[in-house]
């Protein structure tokens, strides 16, 4: 066979010709294309980056607050020397106030004097008393929290002029900051009551305490009851089901509820646990099993994945020497997996902790201020109070809701780093 | 007042005492440590089975005592009530009963207390003191009982570890089917409340109605006394935001799966795909913060800069920001598909004299497209039900159209905003949050299982 008849077509073009021809366009094409995965990732990264940098950059100034220091006559006219925990406190703040700037005159100008300082500077005097009743009578000058819209003149949110939108500071009241300022009696403090207060209407008061221990109760009461039950359940779908049309159901479901929109949770949380049983609204209890519905799918599909890996030759060689099956299982095979499944569970639990749609629903939104000490006080959670504070028009909680995300996200980066931890030190390879 | 918790601590402490107490009568049934070999299960499953015997019928018991005494203390206060309240119309008494409860849990009542309330109010919590106090006493009773006879039945030849070994493998069984028992109980309950929804509005209304107010006036006679529960407006909007997600996730999540799994060296793989993972690990309410925080202000800022009207809740913001949150979903799972097509066919298209990108546009895409469309499918699904993202970005007027910068609502926009808060249970404006729940159920249903066999025939096609 002749051999040009490969290479040379009838006008005389070598293939290899149309080759070389469109050689470079193809690795032009091969460049533009990689380029685009490149972008692609690295468009990513930038909303990774655009997302952490906004949310800190928002939220590092709520670690400080303004304080300022008032001279305070705790007056005997206004506390009872017996009963000092019904005293005018509010009075008596005012009343320092109007020491201090004995120039101010009216109703309405002592009105925006009294408006510098937050109104739990008279919760802070009331528990000073408290703590100690020979304050009575004396005169002391205390550091007291500065009111919300102050401090974020302070950090520089709110301009001093020119915010004729919303007005909030009239020119007595900058004259009295400068003031106070010249004389160093203004001052910004680390903010300790942000992480240990419950939720306030008042910005400066606000802290995200209470949602921490509310979303604390709410995430043992789900590891409690998913845990076990997702164990267990990984357990006889890898080693004991039978292979029939019950267990197929069986996996159908749990791969379909993994996938279910955890807003269907909330409505099955609402209809079942709160108006079927009655059980109390708000509550970590419900919360929690809420939760646990949800994450139970994430747990027992990371299980059975531990439970396969643990390869056969252990489960024979502990037959081999005449242990049941159900030794065989907890003696060998559980203790192994276990690692694997403590991942999967700290990851379900990281989801959990992050949920908020279904907490909705069981009426965890609602604005509450003590600290829940137990499975049935009402409480919220860290995610649902960014979202509470998200809501409010006030300026000052904007810096608050990223410093309370930020408080979520650092949990979240623990659990994660735990789980990867947990899965370098115990991942074995047979 | 005897907590629940407490009884439960006991309860504990005696199946714990009822373990060595096992133990220990199944070491003197065989006459002291050293014969052990006589015994036809080694002693601590004497000790299991005898803590099984005991802990768990008292837990039944607790259980069930729990789930009805409610009911059962409030039907006999309701009983003991004069007739003149007993007469009145079933909500009215559910309110009385209410204000009863509260009074006996020491809260505020809303109405003024009348005589009969607060004796009813003395009455139920005198019922709750007993009802604790029996079920306390039941519960131990039951337990310790549990345990004597368990205790007397011990003998050498008792097959200790077969039973415990049966009771365990029940609790396993029980265990995996509670997620049957989830999927039928949202099926039941989200059911149940939508067909009460659609006895006050007809189905057609609901899924072909243009026009969507959920407001029920307090009087009847009132203007505008019924709402109008047409969900078009509300899908059309959840379709525009999912959309919108979809367009800004797929393309970016599917070229940095091709990049991760077909250029990427390892080191680069290493340090990005954490980072990747971290987009899959923020909570949404934090996506929806940002967008509400950063997104839809510069997305109307920039509008008016070039001079169109932007909403500041419009449906590009949620959308975008929706759609980051998606990158990952997209990129891992199609990760998993390019890896799972066969090298040979990469191997193949390059011996041909393929490059790199001919081969993955031309060979290993098309392989790869079903585990690719299922991927998506589970991606849509996402996004249509996701919750925090749309409610705090997007709008809660439901404007029926398809323009990126207005503002529109979404399913669970609407859900969330019908059901928190003060409701009466009954209302139809309630219950339409069910109904748009048992919706959003049934087309993620749909959704998942298409794509679940998808992948699942994918993944098989190359095993």
């Amino acid at each position: 066979m002749n051999r040009r008849s490969y290479s040379v077509s009838d006008n005389g073009i070598r293939p290899i010709d149309i080759v070389k021809k469109n050689l470079a366009g193809r690795r032009r094409a091969e460049r533009r294309f990689r380029r685009m995965g490149l972008a692609a990732i690295i468009a990513s990264l930038i909303f990774l980056a655009l997302l952490f940098v906004s949310i800190i950059g928002n939220g590092y100034s709520a670690l400080f607050q303004t304080y300022i220091k008032i001279d305070i006559f705790f007056d005997p006219g206004k506390i009872a020397k017996n009963d000092p925990s019904n005293g005018d406190y509010q009075g008596i703040v005012k009343a320092s106030l109007r020491t201090m700037f004995p120039d101010v005159k009216g109703r309405s100008e002592k009105r925006s004097l009294n408006k510098l300082v937050s109104s739990g500077a008279a919760f802070q005097l009331r528990k000073m008393v408290l703590a100690d009743p020979t304050l009575i009578g004396q005169k002391r000058s205390i550091w007291v929290p500065a009111d919300d819209d102050v401090d974020m003149l302070m950090k520089g949110h709110l301009s001093r002029q020119g915010d004729t939108r919303s007005g909030r500071f009239s020119d007595k009241q900058l004259q009295w900051l400068d003031r106070l300022e010249a004389e160093e009696r203004v001052r910004k403090k680390i903010n300790i009551t942000f992480f240990t207060a419950g939720d306030s209407r008042e910005p400066e008061l606000a802290g995200v305490w209470g949602a921490v221990a509310g979303s604390f109760f709410t995430l043992l009461v789900t590891l409690m009851l998913s845990f076990p039950i997702g164990v267990a359940a990984a357990v006889y779908l890898e080693e004991f089901a039978p292979k029939n049309r019950w267990t197929d159901l069986i996996e159908v479901n749990i791969n379909n509820l993994a996938a279910v929109p955890s807003i269907v949770f909330g409505l099955l949380g609402l209809a079942v646990f709160l108006n079927f049983f009655g059980l109390p609204r708000s509550a970590p209890l419900v919360g929690g099993l809420v939760l646990t519905l949800m994450t139970l799918p994430t747990i027992i599909i990371a299980g059975r994945a531990a439970v396969q890996a643990v390869p056969p030759s252990i489960r024979d060689a502990a037959l081999g020497v005449g242990a049941s099956k159900m030794q065989t299982i907890m003696h060998h095979v559980l203790p192994l997996a276990m690692p694997g499944m403590l991942t999967g569970a700290i990851i379900g639990m990281a989801r959990a902790l992050g949920e908020t749609a279904p907490l909705l629903m069981i009426g965890m939104v609602a604005f509450i201020v003590d600290i829940p000490g137990g499975f049935t006080d009402p409480a919220t959670v860290l995610p649902v109070q960014v979202y509470l504070w998200a809501d409010s028009p006030e300026r000052a909680f904007v810096e608050r809701t990223s410093a309370a995300t930020l408080v979520l996200l650092i949990f979240l980066f623990a659990m994660n780093g735990l789980a990867v931890y947990l899965r370098k030190r115990f991942e074995r390879r047979w | 007042m005897i907590s629940s918790t407490t009884v439960l601590f006991v309860l504990l402490l005696i199946t714990v005492t009822a373990y060595y107490i096992g133990l220990r009568r199944s070491l003197a049934v065989a006459g002291g440590q050293e014969h052990v070999r006589k015994l036809h299960s080694r002693p601590p499953y004497y000790g299991a089975m005898t803590a099984l015997w005991c802990g768990i019928p008292a837990l039944i018991i607790f259980f069930f005592w729990q789930v009805f005494e409610a009911d059962i203390i409030t039907n006999l206060v309701v009983s003991g009530l004069p007739d003149n309240i007993r007469d009145l119309p079933a909500d009215q008494i559910n309110l009385i009963v209410n204000d009863i409860r509260n009074m006996a849990a020491g809260n505020i009542v809303s109405t003024q207390a009348g005589q009969v309330i607060q004796d009813a109010a003395t009455h139920y919590d005198q019922l709750q003191k007993t009802s604790h106090g029996a079920l306390a006493v039941v519960v131990v009773c039951v337990c310790i009982l549990g345990l004597v006879i368990v205790r007397q039945k011990i003998s050498k030849s008792t097959r200790a570890r077969n039973q415990v070994e049966r009771i365990i493998l029940w609790l396993l069984i029980a265990c995996s089917t509670i997620a049957i028992f989830t999927t039928v109980g949202i099926v039941l309950s989200v059911l149940y409340e939508a067909i009460r929804f659609f006895k006050a509005v007809s189905v057609t209304e609901f899924l072909f109605g243009l026009s969507w107010s959920p407001q029920i006036a307090i009087r009847s006679d009132q203007v505008g006394s019924s709402g109008a529960f047409g969900a078009v407006p509300v899908f059309t909007g959840t379709l525009l935001i999912s959309a919108i997600a979809m367009a800004v996730a797929v393309p970016i999540g599917l070229m940095s799966a091709i990049y991760m799994s077909e250029y990427a060296n390892k080191t680069f793989r290493a340090a990005a795909k954490p980072l990747m993972e971290i987009l899959a690990g923020i909570p949404t309410v934090v996506y929806g913060f940002f967008a509400a925080l950063v997104v839809a202000p510069v997305i109307r800022d920039t509008g008016q800069w070039i001079g169109l009207d932007v909403s500041s809740e419009s449906a590009l913001a949620a959308g975008l920001v929706m759609g980051i949150m998606i990158i990952p979903f997209v990129s891992s799972l199609s990760d998993d598909m390019i890896n799972a097509v066969p090298q040979e066919l990469r191997d193949g298209a390059y011996g041909l004299g393929a490059t790199k990108s001919e081969t993955i546009k031309q060979v290993v895409l098309p392989a790869a497209l079903p585990g690719i469309v299922g991927s998506i499918l589970l991606a849509i699904s996402r996004a249509i039900g996701e919750t925090m993202i749309v409610v705090m970005a997007a709008g809660l007027t439901a404007n029926l159209t398809l323009n990126p910068l207005k503002t529109v609502t979404t399913v669970t926009v609407q859900i969330v905003t019908l059901l928190v808060g003060d409701q009466e249970f009954d209302s139809p404006k309630t219950l339409a949050a069910f109904a748009l729940g048992l919706l959003l159920f049934l087309v993620t249903l749909c959704l998942n299982i298409i794509a679940l066999i998808v992948v699942r025939k994918y993944r098989e096609q190359y095993e």
